[in-house]
Formats: C-alpha cells, structure tokens, sequence
C-alpha cells in the first residue's frame, strides 16, 4: 500500500490507514473473519477516556476508600504495592522499552499503537497514583512510619520529595501531553508535527519519572528491610 | 495554528505553581501528626496560589485563545481531580488531622485540583483554533 509521506493530510491520511487496517485484519485473520460475520465492520473509534474503563476505576477507588476505613495492613499493603508496581512499571516501561520501540516504527504502526495505548494511560496512571499516594499515607500512618520518631523517617521523606517531583514532572508535562495527543488525534484533520511533538514530550517524560522511579524502587526496598 | 500565537509560559507557571504546593505538603506531611508550625506551608501555599492566579489572568488576556475546547477539557479534568483530591483529603481525616493542618492541606489540596485542570485543558487548547473547537466537540 502507497503510504504517503509528507503534506498537511499526512496524519488523516494514516489514521483512516490504521482504521483500514483494523477493518482488513477482520477480513485476513479467521478470528477477525468471525467478528466481521457476526455484525457490523467495528472501525476503531478512538476515545480518549475510555468509557469501557470507569467501572474498573470506579471500583478500584471504591476498594481503596474500603481500605482506608477499614484500616486494615494486609488491603492496605495490597493497594499500595499493586498500584505503586503498576506506577513504577509503567514509568519504565513506556520510557525505556515503548518509547525507542515506537521512534523506529512505521508512521501509520505508530499511530494505530498511540491511539490505542494513550486512552488507556488516561485512565491508568491518575488511577495508580491517587491509589499508590492514598493507601501510602494510611499505612505509614498506621506503622507509624510517619512520624518523626521513625528511625528511618528520613528515607520516609525522602520517598516524600521524590514523589513530589515525580508528581510535578507527570502532572505538568505528562498528563497534558496524553490529552492532547488523543484530542489532535480525534480531530477531522490532526497536524503531524503537533503529534510528534507532543508524543515526544510524552516519552521523555515517562523516561525522567521512569528514572526518579529507580529512586523509589531504592528507598522502599530499604524502608522494606529496615 | 494557533502555536503561530504568543502564548504566556502556562506550563511553566503551572509547574511551579505545582512544586510550591508540593513542597508544602511534603513539608507538613514531613511533620504530621506532631505539631509543625505552619508558617512555611501557608507561604508556600499563598505563593502557589499567587502564581496559579497570575497565570489564568495572563491567559485570559491572550486574544483568540481557544476557550470553547480550554472550558470543554478543563472541566472534565477538574471533575477528575477532584475526585483524586477528595480521596487524599479523605485520608487526613481519617487520620484526625485537624486545625491549621487541615484547612493548609485542604487549601492546597484546591490549588492542586485547579492546577492540573488548567495546565491540560491550556496544552490541549493551545493547539486549537476558536472557531474550529466550537464547531468540533470532543464527544
């Protein structure tokens, strides 16, 4: 297939590229054979926050609010290890495996991966922050590793400024940019240097938090084994 | 395009908007439950605000700004931080914080819930043009 490379359409151009390849892989694979038989072609239609997503969220928080009254160790520990692994991880991830991997794809492979990975971002790492932060706090106030008796309460605040920062860098820089990847990708005609600017700004960012994030993996494994 | 347009330093404000609430917070909740005196926390927290304000004002006068799709994006962001704010609060009193502690917290918990919202919808709308948000909603 002819890919056109350059000119004011080029980003609309392979959008309805990847949409066409998502209707084509219905028709080449036997499982996208049998979707296609059972209804309608289903083109991809990005959202940018996944409607499909918010009862997953919705009951997370639920568990997390749970938690906190509660005041339990072990649902507290869960929380708090489950959704700072999924931040940590994430972190890594995109900056250090998807963001050179997405640098050498195909124009139109990258932005059918964007257009899918994005959304999701949207709704995981505010998710896996509020998450990692509040049931954090429940549970160094419950051990008492907040206060300023604890003998490794510098370590304690420590992860304190590094979360700070990390939280700063994410807010400012890296949630915006998700947004408005997925915004410029849902118009009629998105700019091709807007997206790569922004997706840029996207990937260096999760690689300077994917960074501080080592800093953290240092701090509580030594809060661990205190 | 509307990057063509001289735009005041939104983010940068906004990040350090951030950092001052931030600092703030780690700096109490360096110190929570015992007593901390207040005093750098409300400076810092004053400052932040000063710098959120100074920020929404500047925007507000930049001419053909793309307030439809701004307005359109920063309330669902502000709905989503919210709700991310009312759970740390929610924290804090489960912890009986109380006093002082409390309304610096909860006052720096608002600048943060304004912040963010602010600083997405701003990077989303900068790349929009007026007329072409209004005739283009998002949903």
């Amino acid at each position: 297939m002819c890919v056109r490379r350059n000119g004011p359409d080029h980003w609309y151009f392979l959008r309805a590229h990847a949409r066409f390849a998502v209707m084509a892989q219905a028709v080449v694979s036997p499982e996208g054979a049998a979707a296609a038989s059972a209804g309608p072609t289903e083109a991809f239609e990005l959202q940018i926050v996944p409607r499909a997503g918010l009862p997953i969220v919705a009951v997370v928080v639920v568990l997390l609010i749970v938690a906190i009254a509660v005041n339990d160790k072990w649902p507290l520990m869960f929380l708090h290890v489950v959704a700072g692994a999924t931040w940590t991880i994430v972190d890594l991830f995109l900056g250090f495996v998807i963001g050179p991997i997405l640098g050498k794809l195909s124009i139109p492979a990258r932005v059918e991966l964007t257009s899918r990975l994005m959304p999701k971002m949207v709704l995981i790492m505010p998710t896996a922050v509020a998450v990692t932060l509040a049931a954090g706090w429940q549970l160094a106030s419950k051990l008492g590793d907040n206060l300023t008796t604890y003998p490794h309460h510098a370590w304690v605040v420590a992860s304190f400024i590094v979360v700070g920062s990390m939280a700063v860098i994410a807010l400012g820089l890296l949630e915006p940019a998700n947004i408005a990847v997925l915004t410029e990708l849902k118009k009629p005609r998105p700019k091709p240097e807007v997206i790569e600017r922004l997706m840029k700004r996207f990937i260096y960012t999760a690689g300077a938090t994917g960074l501080m994030q080592v800093a953290t993996l240092v701090i509580m494994t030594r809060l661990a084994t205190a | 395009m509307s990057e063509g347009r001289r735009l005041p330093p939104v983010t940068q404000l906004g990040m350090l908007s951030l950092a001052l609430i931030a600092a703030g917070v780690i700096y109490l909740s360096a110190h929570l439950p015992e007593h901390v005196s207040l005093a750098p926390a409300i400076v810092l927290l004053a400052a932040s605000a000063l710098v959120l304000s100074g920020n929404v004002l500047a925007l507000w006068r930049t001419e053909g700004f793309a307030w439809g799709r701004f307005i359109e994006v920063a309330r669902w962001a502000l709905l989503g931080y919210s709700i991310i704010s009312g759970l740390i609060e929610y924290v804090f009193l489960r912890n009986h914080t109380s006093g002082g502690p409390l309304v610096v917290l909860t006052l720096s918990l608002v600048v943060f819930a304004l912040n963010v919202p602010v600083l997405i919808a701003f990077t989303v709308a900068r790349y929009d043009d007026a007329e072409a948000a209004a005739q283009t909603p998002l949903e």
